[in-house]
């Protein structure tokens, strides 16, 4: 790649980004295809494959029937031949006729045959609420596929991101659950280089350099807790903002890093707060990083409700003034 | 009329009558593939009741019992071409054997061994799947794969094997509805055994055959005497030349129940005797797939006395070598369960990976192994 290519970057969405990532790898392999239900004609309800049915045809973006386990299943069977297929679950919240599949198959095929079968397959789901969905549209259950062993699991928070961690997570020879923020969507746009690039899966990025309290964040929380940050600033309090960008495997050494430097935590996230990943990394800063500690650490998360239907989704989904409150309560204690 | 072409409601495709008789068109095979098949067979029965004795010997663990299938497993399995695919269940020992899986690794594998599981690279045998009907999906997948790098053609048919329980599952339904969709070069080998551990087949479905599921997926369905191991090499002979080369109009999956009967348990921690009545079980054993197969080769001069005690010492000898084999084989080393999750071990993983090595070394294996 030249470096003029290099340079040549779009504004795009994170979903564009997605696409975007998918075309790109599209292109240079062969070997991979999307699947799913209305990824195909329809561009996926997303549109997160716009247009791939007419540049790649209907063997490689496939209209499936109605069927998650069947989707799933069939994915493991064509990635076991070597293919490398990328099935789209329309909402995370759907994704359970097909969990068995996720977790006795494509977790466990690697172990279950010592190798001899690989599944370089990616799962894409899009997760989380703050859209006004109807039931079910709108869990953030990324704790389960991080409790089984043999999966990856990714949730980016921008578009530049989006595509260097899919296109990571399409060559990784391992499968891979690509949960997708779908309420940043289209909040914003970013610069994203055209041509292929790679973002390294299990490295967390520090969104903002703060030294009163470490701020562990990722996917669509990314943002209310940048902007929380941000007006804790002008209070003073200097946050510094870890986003882990991969949940599994978890960059724990920047975690442990951050909180070394600031002796305060507080975790963000909107998976209720029971058997979320906010208990693992504070866990880890109690077994890594003990004596360092200056403050309780503060989980700021969803409740442990069913997601509530869109009229008191606000009062669910951690905002800025939850994460700014969670932060000072982390500082001045 | 082919056998697939058979309407389900017509009765069932069959060879060979229960006391060995011919009723059917003798699949046309040489005299040392008839003595081949009736040799796989012996050697499945034989290694079937040392592995059950195994177990009650607590030389091995739980183990699932396949004495009855024999016919089924062997006639199906013979009817593959090399670079056809076997996705089997965890019952199929016998057809797996036929495909060049080692009797040592099935025992490996269930005396609670992972490298149990390493088949041979040239054995086209998938991993068997515990989970019932999980592997249906996969077998449509691979078979798809196939037909997708070919250009929409192949020469290689993908068989799958689950039983009659498994056709209750909503991955049967969503594996072979993906398979009539995608018109997939697979056939579907329903063991139907009679019962799913103690529920009976009346309990999995008031479909009047399991055959006759297929019609609802857009292909056919075939039900055979899975006993006879003639009408079982025929059909599956014929579905998979199907799989491979459909005529027009005709789609390429295949739904075939062989109806058969499990002799022994589900698997060695149940007990038959609460489920069901001995003169069932004595009823079906009537049926027996070897003795029928024997008569049959007796009868066309194929075997006589001396040839079957060959047999049976060969067979006797090969399973006592391959139980050596197992037992003989030193445990794995504990730190293999951190290898084979991922390509390259995740951080945490080494972590606890070196955790575990302090332990041993620290405490040695004696404080972590029960005796």
């Amino acid at each position: 790649m030249s470096t003029q290519e290099q340079e040549a970057t779009q504004n795009l969405t994170l979903v564009q980004s997605v696409r975007d990532a998918l075309a790109t790898e599209m292109e240079l392999d062969d070997d991979v295809l999307v699947m799913g239900e209305d990824v195909g004609k329809n561009g996926g309800v997303f549109r997160a494959t716009e247009g791939l049915y007419d540049e790649f045809g209907e063997n490689r973006v496939i209209d499936t029937p109605l069927a998650e386990s069947g989707i799933i299943g069939t994915a493991v069977g064509m990635a076991a031949m070597g293919l490398k297929p990328i099935p789209e679950i329309q909402f995370s919240g759907f994704a359970y006729p097909g969990f068995d599949q996720i977790v006795s198959h494509m977790a466990r095929l690697r172990t279950r045959s010592r190798s001899r079968y690989t599944l370089p397959m990616v799962l894409r789901m899009p997760y989380g609420g703050g859209i006004r969905a109807p039931e079910h549209h709108s869990e953030s259950k990324e704790a389960f596929y991080t409790h089984e062993a043999g999966l990856k699991v990714v949730m980016p928070s921008t578009p530049y991101d989006t595509k260097g961690l899919l296109i990571s997570s399409i060559r990784d020879p391992d499968p891979v659950v690509f949960m997708e923020p779908k309420l940043i969507y289209r909040a914003f746009r970013g610069d994203v280089p055209e041509g292929d690039y790679e973002v390294p899966i299990g490295e967390a990025k520090t969104r903002r350099e703060g030294s009163d309290v470490s701020v562990f964040t990722y996917g669509a929380m990314t943002r209310p807790t940048l902007e929380a940050a941000e007006e804790l600033a002008e209070e003073g309090i200097d946050a510094e903002v870890v986003d882990l960008r991969t949940v599994s495997p978890m960059d724990r050494e920047a975690i442990v890093e951050s909180f070394k430097k600031t002796g305060r935590a507080c975790v963000v996230h909107e998976a209720p707060k029971t058997g979320g990943l906010a208990g693992e990394i504070t866990a880890t800063l109690q077994e890594e990083a003990l004596l360092y500690q200056e403050a309780p650490i503060k989980r700021v998360t969803g409740y442990d409700v069913p997601y509530p239907l869109y009229a008191l989704e606000d009062y669910y989904l951690p905002n800025a003034a939850r994460v700014a409150d969670g932060i000072k309560e982390a500082v001045e204690f | 009329m082919s056998t697939l072409e058979r309407d389900p409601g017509d009765g069932m495709v069959q060879v060979l009558d229960e006391e060995g008789g011919v009723v059917g068109d003798v699949p046309d095979l040489s005299e040392e593939e008839f003595v081949a098949m009736y040799r796989h067979m012996k050697l499945a029965r034989h290694f079937d009741e040392r592995a059950v004795s195994l177990q009650r010997q607590g030389r091995m663990g739980t183990y699932p019992p396949l004495s009855g299938q024999e016919g089924a497993q062997v006639g199906s399995a013979l009817a593959l071409a090399e670079d056809d695919w076997m996705i089997p269940s965890y019952r199929e020992h016998g057809a797996a054997l036929v495909r060049g899986l080692p009797l040592k690794q099935t025992l490996l594998y269930w005396m609670g061994d992972e490298r149990g599981s390493l088949i041979p690279e040239d054995a086209n045998v998938f991993t068997p799947a515990v989970p019932i009907a999980s592997q249906v999906p996969h077998a449509t997948g691979m078979a798809w794969a196939d037909k997708l790098k070919n250009d929409g053609d192949t020469d290689r048919a993908f068989i799958c094997y689950f039983g009659d329980g498994a056709t209750s599952e909503g991955d049967f339904h969503e594996g072979l509805n993906f398979a009539g969709v995608f018109d997939t070069p697979n056939v579907f080998f329903c063991n139907n055994n009679q019962w799913a551990i103690s529920v009976p087949r009346e309990r999995q479905t008031a479909s009047e055959t399991l055959a006759q599921k297929a019609v609802a997926y857009g292909f056919e369905g075939v039900q055979i005497d899975g006993m006879d191991p003639l009408a079982v090499y025929k059909a599956t002979t014929e579905a998979l030349e199907k799989a491979k080369n459909p005529g027009e109009g005709e789609r390429r999956p295949t739904l075939i129940e062989a109806v058969q009967y499990r002799f022994g348990a589900h698997t060695t921690a149940d007990d038959p005797s609460v489920y069901r009545e001995d003169e069932e079980v004595e009823k079906w054993k009537a049926k027996d797939p070897i003795p029928r197969l024997e008569r049959f080769l007796r009868n066309q001069g194929v075997l006589d006395d001396e040839r079957v005690a060959a047999v049976e010492e060969s067979v006797r000898e090969e399973v006592a070598d391959a139980i050596d084999a197992a037992e003989s084989t030193v445990r794995p080393d504990p730190s293999s369960m951190f290898e084979h999750v991922f390509a390259e071990q995740t951080p945490e993983i080494r972590r606890q990976a070196e955790e575990f090595a302090r332990l041993r070394e620290e405490y040695g294996d004696d404080a972590f192994v029960e005796e």
